[in-house]
């Protein structure tokens, strides 16, 4: 089954750090992303740009909305993600307990919705 | 004495007799019904019944009487309300059998031991059984188990069910098994307290509430097994380990938060009062005459700790005392510890050549301590670039930031 790891943090955490911390979490990232490969269950995974490089989209009575900054203004943010494919919610949340994120800020892991491959296609 | 005042005490009261009284409490309604759901439902109705009642009326003399009785009443109503015919109308006798008795006999008998062979039955899958016991015999809710297991708390909710489902319908007795069978079905009791007492031992730092209070938990079980069965080495054994971990807790992480391997420890941070109870129990356990795994782990813990305070080295004694635990456990975790004191004694090559058999083991191609070991002798070896491959999978694989951290700082000591 695919999970999708969803990486909440704080960001001025990051920026507070010293360029040695941050090489440090750096290279705990590289390696949690290794072991996921080794592990056969990697499937994707990419950290976001910060928040404030984020626009909203809305279309509502046919007219588009855009507005500047991220849906919801929280403490903690989405930084990233890894998709996993593993047997079970057991093995999800071990491998969330080990990503870095989970020890400064929060890991959800929400299984992903399978869809046939011949409905996964909207209807034209 | 106003409301408020007595409501404190009724709370405090209430407090005392559930940390003291809720395994026996349990055990006692559940032995004859085998019905752990039906138990823990009727305790939790009367401790609510003893919040509401006792801050009016003032505690009663014999608490734990008084909530066994409530207890039982709510179990013969829960019975009625079912209306399941014949099976209801059994266990309401069961239950009114000595109902006045027991209000009144001040001695319940303990029958925790019991519960928790039922708990650990062979017929329960072993991975709930730990879980099964500290929810029966402690009553923590299925949320802090869960955090503790890292298993969502719905799933962890269900399995717990489904357990108490398979104990009643299954009949598992609730029994301490016969001389022949004790030593067996003793180990999946002390197994089970083992595992509850390693989740908790995964927050060395003691930061994380519910793990913390698991160890203290788990030790609190192991005394309770050893007081019913004083005269069981193994349960003494296991008594020695845990304590002998636990006294180490606040030397295992620095001021800075960081990890402190056991070489660097500074043996007066250690709990020399717990040291002493474990090296007690297992003194008392070697007299008995009957080796077995929990003594010899204990054994270990005792032999690190009289290296560490004398400066002599035993590595000659470790080894040997892997060597014994291997070959009762076979297990792929106790060869790991094992190569790390051959590479004391014989060097980190010797070390790694014993390893080699586990490294077939597909179980450690996730297991963190495997990668740490194995990084570790490399880099004793000489052989730096597959260290620094090995240190980079078990910072991957580990779940504790500081641990994480110290892995780092290994890796960037090797050279170029």
């Amino acid at each position: 089954m695919q999970y999708l790891l969803m990486l909440y943090a704080n960001e001025t955490g990051w920026s507070n750090l010293t360029k040695a911390q941050q090489e440090q979490g750096m290279a705990a990232y590289t390696a949690y992303t290794e072991a996921l490969k080794k592990a056969g269950v990697w499937k994707g995974s990419n950290r976001l740009q910060p928040i404030n490089s984020a626009t909203t989209v809305r279309v509502a009575d046919g007219k588009s909305q855009v507005l500047d900054g991220p849906y919801i203004e929280t403490k903690e943010q989405i930084g990233g993600y890894y998709l996993i494919d593993v047997p079970d919610l057991d093995s999800a949340i071990s491998w969330a307990a080990r990503c870095p994120s989970a020890s400064h800020g929060v890991v959800e892991v929400r299984p992903v919705w399978a869809m046939q491959a011949s409905s996964a296609a909207p209807a034209s | 004495m106003n409301v408020r005042e007595g409501d404190a005490q009724a709370r405090s009261t209430a407090e005392a007799v559930a940390r003291r009284s809720y395994g026996k409490l349990v055990a006692f309604l559940a032995a004859r019904t085998r019905d752990v759901a039906a138990a823990e439902d009727a305790l939790s109705e009367a401790f609510a019944s003893a919040l509401a009642d006792w801050p009016t009326k003032g505690c009663p003399s014999n608490p734990e009487g008084w909530l066994l009785t409530v207890a039982r009443r709510k179990v013969i109503d829960m019975y009625r309300g079912r209306r399941r015919a014949e099976i209801a109308s059994e266990r309401i006798q069961i239950m009114a059998e000595g109902l006045d008795a027991a209000a009144a006999d001040a001695d319940i008998p303990d029958q925790r031991l019991a519960l928790m062979f039922a708990c650990a039955h062979p017929a329960i899958d072993p991975s709930i059984r730990a879980p099964l016991i500290l929810q029966a015999v402690l009553g923590l809710d299925a949320k802090t188990i869960a955090s503790a297991f890292l298993m969502s708390p719905a799933a962890m909710s269900k399995r717990l069910v489904r357990a108490k489902d398979k104990i009643r319908q299954a009949g598992v007795p609730f029994t301490v098994p016969e001389r022949e069978e004790l030593p067996h079905r003793l180990d999946t009791v002390l197994d089970a307290i083992y595992a509850a007492f390693a989740e908790g031992w995964t927050d060395p730092g003691g930061t994380d509430l519910a793990r913390r209070d698991l160890a203290e938990e788990a030790i609190f079980l192991s005394r309770v097994v050893t007081e019913l069965l004083p005269s069981e080495p193994e349960a003494l054994g296991l008594l020695a380990l845990l304590l002998h971990a636990e006294a180490r807790r606040p030397a295992r992480r620095n001021p800075n938060g960081d990890y402190v391997p056991l070489v660097e420890q500074d043996p007066a941070l250690w709990d020399h009062q717990l040291i002493d109870e474990a090296e007690a129990a297992l003194n008392r356990a070697s007299a008995m005459g009957a080796i077995g795994r929990y003594q010899l782990e204990g054994a270990l813990q005792s032999a690190h700790v009289h290296r560490c305070r004398t400066g002599q080295a035993n590595w000659a004694e470790v080894v040997q005392l892997y060597d014994a635990l291997f070959a009762i456990v076979g297990s792929p975790v106790v060869a790991i510890n094992r190569a790390l004191a051959i590479a004391e004694l014989h060097g980190a090559s010797a070390a790694l050549e014993s390893m080699q058999a586990v490294a077939a083991d597909e179980r450690v191609a996730e297991y963190q301590p495997y990668w740490a070991a194995r990084a570790e002798l490399l880099a004793k070896a000489g052989a730096h670039d597959e260290a620094r491959q090995a240190y980079e999978i078990a910072v991957g694989l580990e779940r504790d930031p500081a641990v994480r951290r110290f892995l780092q700082q290994r890796q960037s000591a090797l050279n170029p």
